[in-house]
């Protein structure tokens, strides 16, 4: 229900502010896409619009903050929360000789975050006693009704009616004070009004993960910091992907200039291309088990097969005239190789570089998932089982900046490194 | 025997569907020092199949080459080529591809520095040595593949529709460029091409070969090449028997052409 209302305001945000830009931002730039008149079908004239890119980071955070009840946001554009604060209603019994009396049930909701509390309160005269009870915002509890009353339900009593309305056995009834339902065995199952706001144990607002952040960077979580956490999953990273480049760029080469080495290695790369990492993670345990040993062994497995098959594609992709052209201008074999093919190969290398990484990152964090002692995957897994999804959140838009930023570093090595990459 | 001669050459691939081309069939000819030779034909005459053999890329069925009293076994620095397109080194500036074989020699900047340098501003390209490859026209790209093949200094140069890719303006310069150079070194030049109108004013000699199986139809000397040194090559053009060799030639390939595609037409 909860998921249908944010998806139409997710769609109306979208539109609205598609519309509100459309007509108030007129176009100001001149250049020669702008004067282009044809641009639907035109790749090149479609570039992403900025404005669109920051309602859109915004609409997010804004849509968590306001499911959320976040304090970052304003609250007139929380969704309504979950009822909170003191309710009462009054139930009255029949005994089984037709006898009624009422009781009140006052109720104390505890807010997320705050503790239930017992509390006493005058029990009223009649065969019914009033009760207390408290319980936490957003669920149900379950009152024992009869618990101080002088007729039970052993003794055949039973509940007719809750302020005033009418309720059978099993029945469900909605009151300004929230949904009743009787159990099975009679007693009363009272849910105040839960609101359209998730539970912090769902989603928690973001300020909780940010402060999670905080807390974790300084007094860490695990016996481990954040920061060595992170460090510990890139260092794999960068450990296997290292160890995966130095063997599968020289094995690459080979298999792209000898008939022997690519005969000989074809086999195995084709075999072990397909085979996603992650299925390799219980192999790999078994044999080398969770140290460190065995989870750099696993993610040099990951790169090893790409950058393999992208310096061969390197190779591959020269252009012979510029093989012949360095023989004829009196090349050897070596100087071939150092002049030609190795700088020829470079764009095919990054671009497996780039590939090899993105697979490790998501590779070491499965692998941290399934056992480690630290590490970005770990950290998650764990909070998830104690259901401390602040935790779980905050690894998991870390892993995506930390992924995200090795693509950007990898890309600006490509540019510094390969300029020429097509344009040739 | 200085010079070079190409001694009965034959060439056959053989298919993997069990059929063979006789890509060429029993070409032999001298050339001596300092000729600068055109050779013409259509598609499929094994033009470029004659080049790579005489470059050293690919070995002939029959035949040999012989340079400089040997026999040529694979490609070499005293044979250099330029290519049509795309083998330049866009890892290495202009200079550095220029200087590119005496790099590869062993030889110090204090050795090839100056003559690089002169390369460089006969070609044009002096304000543009530090440029990336990426970041120069066409025409620059060809004159600084002329001008890394000539920094090597070949005893022959190989050129495969150098100026094919170029357009008009920039193909006319060029072949005014080839021209100098040629006077100026004294280099034995064979050159590949699909312009009549390039074959005749490039080429002291003018081989015309035809196809299936490739072979030599028809040699030509001409005056045109040495009369372009230096000159307009449009007032070339104009010079006695060059429109009547044109027909000639054209007329001559227009028959191969025919000839081609009606054997196309009676095995369909």
């Amino acid at each position: 229900m909860t998921g249908i209302l944010i998806l139409l305001v997710y769609v109306a945000i979208f539109a609205i502010s598609f519309l509100v830009v459309r007509f108030l931002v007129h176009k100001t730039t001149t250049d020669y896409t702008a004067l282009k008149t044809v641009t639907f079908g035109d790749e090149s004239a479609v570039k992403a619009n900025r404005i669109a890119s920051v309602v859109s980071v915004v609409t997010i955070f804004l849509i968590w903050g306001s499911f959320t009840g976040s304090s970052w946001v304003p609250g007139f554009v929380h969704a309504p929360g979950p009822f909170a604060g003191e309710t009462s209603f009054v139930y009255t019994i029949e005994t089984e000789d037709g006898q009624k009396d009422d009781a009140t049930v006052f109720v104390r909701v505890a807010d997320f975050g705050e503790e239930t509390e017992k509390f006493e309160v005058d029990p009223g005269d009649g065969i019914a006693k009033n009760d207390a009870v408290g319980m936490p915002a957003s669920r149900s509890t379950t009152i024992i009704f009869d618990k101080n009353d002088e007729v039970t339900r052993k003794d055949g009593a039973k509940v007719v009616a809750i302020d005033g309305v009418a309720i059978g056995a099993e029945g469900e009834i909605q009151t300004p004070a929230g949904r009743f339902t009787l159990t099975g065995k009679g007693a009363i199952s009272f849910s105040p009004p839960k609101g359209l706001q998730m539970e912090p144990i769902w989603l928690p607002p973001p300020e909780a993960v940010v402060s999670r952040v905080v807390e974790i960077a300084s007094e860490g979580y695990r016996d481990s910091t954040l920061a060595k956490h992170l460090g510990y999953s890139l260092f794999r990273v960068i450990a296997g992907f290292l160890f995966g480049a130095l063997l599968g760029i020289p094995l690459g080469y080979a298999m792209g200039l000898s008939n022997w080495f690519r005969g000989w290695f074809e086999p195995i790369v084709e075999f072990m291309r397909p085979v996603p990492p992650l299925a390799l993670i219980p192999l790999v345990i078994i044999w080398f088990g969770i140290g460190e040993t065995g989870k750099i062994i696993l993610l040099f497995l990951a790169s090893l097969w790409i950058m393999a098959i992208s310096a061969r594609a390197g190779v591959s992709g020269v252009n012979i005239s510029k093989v012949h052209a360095a023989y004829s201008l009196g090349a050897s074999k070596y100087q071939i190789m150092r002049y030609v093919i190795v700088p020829n190969s470079l764009p095919e290398i990054f671009t497996g570089a780039r590939v090899a990484m993105g697979v490790c990152w998501g590779t070491v964090v499965a692998a941290e998932l399934v056992a480690a002692t630290e590490g970005a995957g770990m950290m998650i897994m764990v909070a998830s089982k104690f259901q401390l999804t602040d935790i779980v959140l905050m690894g998991i838009i870390l892993i995506g900046v930390i992924g995200f930023g090795i693509d950007i570093l990898m890309r600006k090595a490509e540019n510094w490194l390969v300029p020429w990459k097509g344009r040739s | 025997m200085s010079g070079l001669s190409i001694e009965n050459i034959s060439m056959r691939f053989d298919l993997p569907n069990g059929t063979a081309v006789q890509a060429l069939q029993d070409v032999s000819l001298h050339l001596k020092e300092g000729e600068l030779m055109s050779v013409l034909g259509p598609s499929g005459c094994g033009k470029t199949t004659l080049l790579n053999i005489v470059a050293g890329f690919l070995a002939p069925t029959e035949g040999k080459i012989v340079m400089n009293n040997h026999t040529v076994a694979g490609p070499n620095a005293e044979r250099g080529m330029v290519f049509q397109q795309g083998a330049l080194f866009e890892w290495m500036d202009v200079r550095e591809n220029v200087s590119f074989g005496p790099r590869m020699k062993g030889q110090t900047e204090a050795e090839w520095g100056q003559h690089v340098d002169h390369l460089l501003d006969v070609t044009g390209l002096g304000d543009f040595k530090d440029k990336a490859i990426y970041e120069l026209s066409g025409g620059m790209q060809q004159r600084v593949a002329l001008a890394r093949c000539l920094a090597n200094d070949p005893d022959v140069i190989l050129m495969d529709e150098p100026l094919g890719a170029l357009d008009a303006l920039t193909r006319e310069k060029m072949q005014g460029l080839v021209l100098k150079l040629w006077k100026e070194t004294g280099k034995t030049i064979i050159l590949i091409t699909h312009s009549v109108e390039e074959a005749l004013l490039l080429g002291e000699r003018l081989l015309v070969m035809a196809p299936r199986p490739g072979r030599i139809h028809k040699e030509y000397r001409l005056p045109f090449a040495e009369m372009g040194v230096g000159a307009d090559l449009r007032e070339v053009k104009k010079a006695d028997g060059y429109a009547e060799t044109r027909e000639e030639i054209l007329e001559m390939i227009w028959n191969m052409e025919e000839e081609i595609m009606g054997r196309a037409e009676e095995m369909a």
